[in-house]
């Protein structure tokens, strides 16, 4: 099977590619780039572009597929559908499933469950047992199984003694820990702690919470020379902690969600639960450090932090409703309209902490636009204005306070393993 | 003049016009509990549903009270059970009861934001009756009544609110409506009980309960929750008691003996306050109970008779 993409920008920052042309793709792999002779156009499917952008596929590398344990909210089929919605070709999941990822079973499950589907699912494994933080899981096993990452997400490894055994272990698979960064004795609380947390009268989760966790994961990783990534990095002082850490030269890297450089805890004041996420939004000076930190590069990646919820747990009384938002179908158009039209990225920044930088820091390899590359492409209209209508959604899940907004930048489709979404439709190329 | 608001949900942003048209109405309606026969018509045909979520007996019954006096039908739901235990979510329960086709619901629950919820899912008007560690305006509003009653006017009094400010829904109530009203506030309380920055609400923090009584013209002393205790917020209730409690002594030292003391109820003896000041000449405890009704008349009188094309 033959497919054309006419009138494309060939954009990868990691190749310095800056190219304007047509690219042939015959059976996923990319056959030819430049201007193409009318033998090339014969037979094959001819997408025009008009000059939309081509980049290496997007990946998503903080995303609750829910499966298994809670498929009524999303399914590791839909969540991947989700992903390709939102423009990205690969993600990885993480363990805080029930059961938690914790066994090379598991591992095993999930990746032939999304075998066949166009995005590639790496699983996260636990770092410890049933995410208990008690003892280590089967690194080893999971590591043989494919895991890209350890972590406890939706807690930090809660004791110290069992974080320093998990940077040993896993350093020998050159494997990082991803923090879920929020010390155990200050959690509980419905959001950011401050004036407004006051004025709403909601119990306050205290940012020194995440701090104190960040303070920690840098020494320890730093002591043992294990690999730390710090994932929905969220606080002003953990930036700043993450910035200087860089410096002294430890293996550390950082992430940041859409919804923490787009809202502040301000979104709280209607208590609509759907903005009640932990890490919790937070100030406006929080979010300028985000900013700042996107720019300098003090954090490397943007994951949505991707959790789906059903309606009727999140239509309840504030204070019980979980947390989490869904993102992968918001995640790119809120990149594009918070931070490439509002100039603090470029589109090729963008790029490296949308599609580079996560699998560096899993160790994944970084598709190349290239002939006789496999095609693992994302297609971009960073100027497609377009409402966001969570009725639309690929996910199961609904739980967005983004319903309604206007967003400048979209993915127009995605092509990989072969397989390619377009125009809200998967077919084999 | 109507209320500018179909809704009670708090006092954070009400004006003063508001606050000033429910006291004068409440005025009214004390006038009416001395009568021998203390019912009017004015609710009559009106349903009104008590939503308690968490245990309360006396708002609930002061209520109640203000309901029937005003003739209007009520029905009490009662359950400190969370929704998310049983099978039938919030949402779902409040969808029954209006279907029920009830005019007034009076709200209260554990969890902040509910009674806003309520206005997105229901028609009806909707009184706080208490949420979270939000707001519980209708307390509020009889405390500055009875403050009132006793001085004149409000504004330009010092009113000092003593105690667990972190925890209360009492708390942020009076410090919006007595600094609409021109009064000015003030808090006093150890500081593991004063939540973070609320001075950018615009009242001063006192940590020393001799000061507090020294520049106040009121002390409204919240009740101690004996579970915080427990949570590590003060380390005994003899420490709060000697550093916090009010005594005749303490207000005798400081030259206080006749500063108004206010007090939403249940009294802790013993520990916020003793009960020789409890029972003493300046606390106005039982009028709060006793305006309690009648600010709730007005509340549930000018809302009830409010048409809809009035106030949003």
């Amino acid at each position: 099977m033959k497919i054309v993409l006419k009138n494309v920008k060939l954009l990868n920052p990691e190749q310095k590619l800056n190219q304007s042309g047509d690219m042939l793709v015959t059976d996923g792999v990319i056959k030819k780039i430049g201007s193409l002779t009318s033998e090339d156009l014969k037979n094959a499917r001819v997408f025009e572009l008009n000059n939309k952008y081509v980049v290496p596929g997007l990946f998503d590398m903080h995303v609750h597929l829910r499966e298994p344990g809670r498929e009524d909210e999303e399914t590791i089929i839909t969540g991947s559908s989700s992903a390709a919605s939102g423009g990205f070709t690969g993600l990885a999941c993480m363990p805080n499933t029930n059961p938690a990822i914790d066994s090379a079973e598991l591992v095993s499950f999930i990746k032939e469950k999304a075998k066949n589907h166009l995005v590639d699912v790496y699983p996260v494994g636990a770092v410890t047992m049933e995410r208990k933080g008690e003892a280590l899981s089967p690194m080893a096993e999971l590591n043989d199984a494919g895991v890209v990452a350890f972590s406890d997400d939706g807690d930090a490894v809660k004791d110290a003694k069992i974080l320093r055994l998990a940077f040993e272990y896993a350093s020998m698979y050159n494997l990082p820990i991803m923090e879920h960064c929020e010390d155990e004795s200050l959690k509980g609380g419905a959001m950011n702690e401050g004036v407004t947390s006051t004025f709403l009268g909601l119990p306050p989760m205290p940012s020194i919470a995440e701090d104190l966790t960040v303070m920690r994961d840098i020494m320890m990783a730093e002591y043992t020379g294990g690999k730390i990534h710090i994932t929905h990095i969220s606080t002003k002082n953990a930036i700043e902690m993450v910035r200087q850490a860089k410096k002294r030269g430890i293996r550390i890297t950082s992430d940041v969600t859409p919804h923490h450089f787009s809202l502040t805890e301000e979104a709280l004041k209607t208590y609509d639960t759907n903005t009640k996420m932990n890490p919790p939004l937070r100030t406006r000076a929080d979010v300028d450090a985000v900013l700042e930190g996107l720019k300098d590069g003090t954090i490397d990646a943007i994951a949505s932090d991707h959790a789906p919820h059903s309606i009727e747990e999140k239509e309840m009384e504030f204070i019980y409703a979980p947390n989490g938002i869904v993102g992968l179908e918001t995640e790119l158009g809120l990149a594009l309209s918070e931070l490439v039209n509002k100039k603090v990225l470029t589109l090729e920044e963008l790029i490296k902490k949308l599609a580079i930088n996560p699998r560096r820091i899993l160790n994944l390899p970084v598709p190349k636009i290239a002939e006789g590359e496999i095609a693992n492409l994302t297609i971009i209209d960073p100027e497609l204005i377009w409402t966001v209508d969570v009725k639309a959604f690929r996910s199961k899940s609904k739980n967005s306070p983004f319903d309604k907004r206007l967003l400048t930048g979209k993915a127009l489709g995605v092509i990989n393993k072969g397989k390619m979404f377009f125009e809200d439709k998967f077919f084999a190329i | 003049m109507p209320l500018s608001s179909r809704h009670l949900l708090g006092l954070q942003g009400v004006p003063k016009e508001d606050i000033q048209l429910i006291l004068d109405t409440a005025v009214t309606f004390r006038e009416v509990l001395e009568r021998p026969i203390k019912k009017v018509p004015t609710l009559q045909g009106k349903t009104v549903v008590n939503l308690f979520f968490e245990n309360s007996t006396r708002t609930r019954i002061s209520f109640e009270l203000a309901q029937k006096r005003l003739s209007a039908d009520t029905v009490n739901f009662s359950t400190s059970t969370s929704s998310t235990k049983k099978g039938e979510t919030f949402k779902d329960t409040v969808k029954n009861i209006e279907a029920m086709k009830v005019d007034m619901i009076v709200v209260r629950h554990q969890s902040a934001g509910v009674p806003q919820f309520l206005t997105r899912i229901s028609d009806a008007n909707i009184i706080n009756a208490g949420d979270g560690a939000h707001e519980h305006p209708t307390q509020a509003l009889l405390d500055m009544y009875s403050i009132r009653e006793k001085f004149g006017h409000l504004e330009g009094l010092r009113v000092c609110i003593v105690g667990d400010i972190a925890h209360s829904r009492v708390a942020l109530s009076n410090i919006f409506g007595l600094k609409a009203m021109g009064a000015e506030v003030s808090l006093c309380g150890p500081l593991t009980m004063i939540p973070r920055d609320i001075e950018k609400l615009g009242v001063k923090v006192i940590h020393d309960i001799d000061q507090a009584i020294r520049e106040n013209d009121v002390l409204n002393v919240l009740r101690i929750q004996l579970e915080r205790q427990a949570g590590g917020l003060f380390p005994s209730l003899r420490e709060y008691h000697n550093y916090f409690g009010i005594t005749s002594e303490r207000l005798e030292k400081n030259g206080k003996e006749d500063i108004v003391i206010l007090h939403p109820g249940p009294i802790n003896r013993g520990v916020e306050i003793s009960s020789e000041v409890a029972d003493g000449p300046y606390q106005i405890i039982l009028d709060q109970v006793t305006n309690g009704v009648a600010v709730r008349m007005a509340v549930l009188y000018l809302l009830g008779t409010l048409n809809k094309a009035d106030g949003r």
